[in-house]
């Protein structure tokens, strides 16, 4: 049985604010992609309106769904930006 | 490239500096500064505050720095954006590129502000006159729209 993994995602903008957190501890089974990610936070019910498949960076680059995530990545969800 | 320059800043930007700073060896330098505006979508803005990822920030910067090289040929680049909270009329974004001729200069200043409005990962609260605030960009609780349709700076 694969030991799951605990990825700490960095908040930003409006997900921060409405999370009243600037980072969460989401839990996913190890080996897990982007899109399990996505798939843990959206299960957590959060009360932010995350989109279905929002822009997740990995260690500063935005990553595809099917990247595979290690426990040293630095994840982070990406709004909108805005900057300008 | 070691004339290049590009990142966040927390302290206010003076553009001025930045034009200046690109040397005297360059006939044209294009400046373009987006500051606060005082009224966004007919609401009265009274101050931004601008909130970045900084790790993130650096390789975007990094990143449209080699584009805009590798598409145009200019002398320097010098672009700044700020973070924190900023007044109405404060400086949001500067951007310097100096260059031989017009064409280019004007060009790659383009180039630049545009990639670091699509590009570059930082967000943008507007406080309003009334007490509320909204952040900008996208959809979600801030509105239906897109970054950079009639939004608060540049």
């Amino acid at each position: 049985v694969a030991s799951p993994l605990t990825v700490t995602v960095r908040l930003f903008g409006r997900y921060r604010d409405l999370s009243a957190t600037s980072t969460l501890d989401v839990d996913v089974p190890s080996r897990a992609t982007v899109a399990d990610l996505v798939a843990a936070l959206h299960a957590l019910e959060l009360d932010v309106p995350f989109p279905d498949r929002p822009v997740v960076a990995v260690n500063h680059q935005p990553a595809p769904d099917g990247q595979v995530l290690a426990a040293d990545d630095e994840i982070a969800l990406i709004p909108p930006v805005a900057g300008g | 490239m070691s004339s290049d320059l590009a990142g966040l800043r927390s302290e206010p930007i003076d553009a001025a500096s930045l034009a200046a700073s690109v040397g005297p060896d360059c006939g044209a330098v294009v400046t373009f500064e987006g500051r606060v505006r005082n009224v966004n979508e007919g609401r009265r803005v009274i101050r931004l505050h601008y909130d970045a990822y900084e790790g993130m920030a650096d390789r975007v910067f990094a990143d449209i720095l080699r584009r805009a090289r590798e598409e145009f040929p200019v002398t320097a680049i010098r672009v700044l954006h700020r973070t924190g909270t900023l007044a109405v009329g404060e400086t949001a974004v500067a951007v310097a590129v100096a260059a031989g001729h017009r064409e280019e200069a004007f060009a790659a200043a383009r180039f630049v502000i545009e990639a670091v409005k699509a590009d570059l990962p930082v967000w943008k609260r507007e406080e309003y006159e009334d007490g509320s605030s909204r952040w900008l960009g996208g959809t979600g609780t801030t509105g239906e729209r897109s970054a950079g349709e009639g939004d608060g700076a540049a």
